[in-house]
């Protein structure tokens, strides 16, 4: 069975984002100052497994073996058919 | 004795590494592309800066799933030893060769400029020629430098001295200051668990030689070559 699996690596709380910081400082100047943002990397995956179970254990792996850093990462992945 | 240095597309820094191993430090030296792996035992192996794989995803994290990189794992296994510098040292702890890695630097942009080291161990293969305390100057080249552990891991290299590097002033003092990229208690270079895995951020091939401004980073190399000469 082909599923759509949706994965999403975030910084774990506490992790310094240079990256969002910068991002705010630039919405500020343009007139838009927030009290919080942060960033996210989302990766769309279509693939084939046995069920959803397989599915999410295969997107799983995938996260700890390339697709995050457990120092700094975090992941979510969600199965969709 | 022979050195190799590790091509992957995308390193930039392969050639000054092999020409200060062989024109100024006088060891033989291969250059070798990754897909084609080592083809032979290596006193020691280097992992070049540059951007392998374009630091697509995180910078070394692609390098680091390749299979040479499983055989640079059995070299030093086997006790032989690796230098990983700036894009080999973000690989080496991708692999998980030294623990931690290499965040993008606290200022978000891409640093290039000398900076001040202080050597804090040189008891090591690769610090033997240096003074323990000595201040050395060889720059930075980089945007994911920031040297990140949690607190139980900094503990634990702290107290193995595993912290080979920290950034400092010219007079050796570790400030807020003197830390370029925001790195954890200003590490830059650290040692894998078994004592022959360098992984650092500064350049030493590029400060090897008079003419370049500093020649500090040269006895990196020269250290080196005198631990697999004395232990050959």
């Amino acid at each position: 069975m082909n599923f759509d699996v949706e994965v999403r690596i975030t910084l774990k709380p506490g992790i310094l984002d240079p990256e969002a910081r910068a991002i705010q400082h630039a919405l500020a100047d343009l007139g838009f100052p927030t009290s919080r943002l942060s960033t996210a990397r989302i990766f769309s995956i279509s693939m084939e497994a046995g069920d959803r179970t397989e599915a999410e254990e295969k997107a799983r792996q995938m996260c700890e073996r390339l697709l995050a850093n457990p120092v700094i990462h975090r992941y979510e992945v969600e199965v969709r058919e | 004795m022979r050195f190799a240095v590790v091509q992957f597309g995308g390193s930039n820094c392969d050639l000054d590494a092999a020409h200060v191993l062989s024109h100024v430090c006088g060891v033989d030296t291969d250059l070798r592309w990754y897909k084609e792996g080592l083809g032979r035992n290596y006193d020691a192996v280097v992992i070049p800066g540059g951007f392998s794989y374009g630091d697509y995803l995180r910078a070394g994290a692609i390098a680091a799933r390749t299979p040479v990189m499983e055989e640079i794992l059995r070299h030093a296994k086997g006790g032989g030893l690796v230098l990983g510098i700036c894009n080999g040292a973000q690989i080496a702890a991708e692999s998980g060769l030294v623990p931690g890695t290499f965040a993008i630097n606290a200022y978000p942009k891409f640093l290039c400029r000398p900076t001040h080291l202080r050597v804090e161990n040189n008891e090591t293969p690769f610090t033997s020629l240096y003074r323990e305390g000595e201040v050395i100057r060889l720059p930075i080249a980089h945007k994911e430098g920031r040297y990140m552990a949690d607190a139980a891991v900094l503990a634990a290299m702290n107290r193995n001295k595993r912290v080979i590097f920290r950034f400092c002033d010219p007079e050796g003092r570790v400030t807020e200051e003197a830390n370029p990229n925001g790195s954890a208690e200003n590490i830059t270079g650290i040692l894998g668990e078994g004592g022959n895995f360098l992984a650092m951020m500064p350049h030493p091939e590029r400060a090897s030689e008079g003419v370049l401004g500093s020649e500090d980073g040269k006895k990196i190399f020269l250290s080196m070559i005198r631990y697999i000469e004395t232990t050959g």
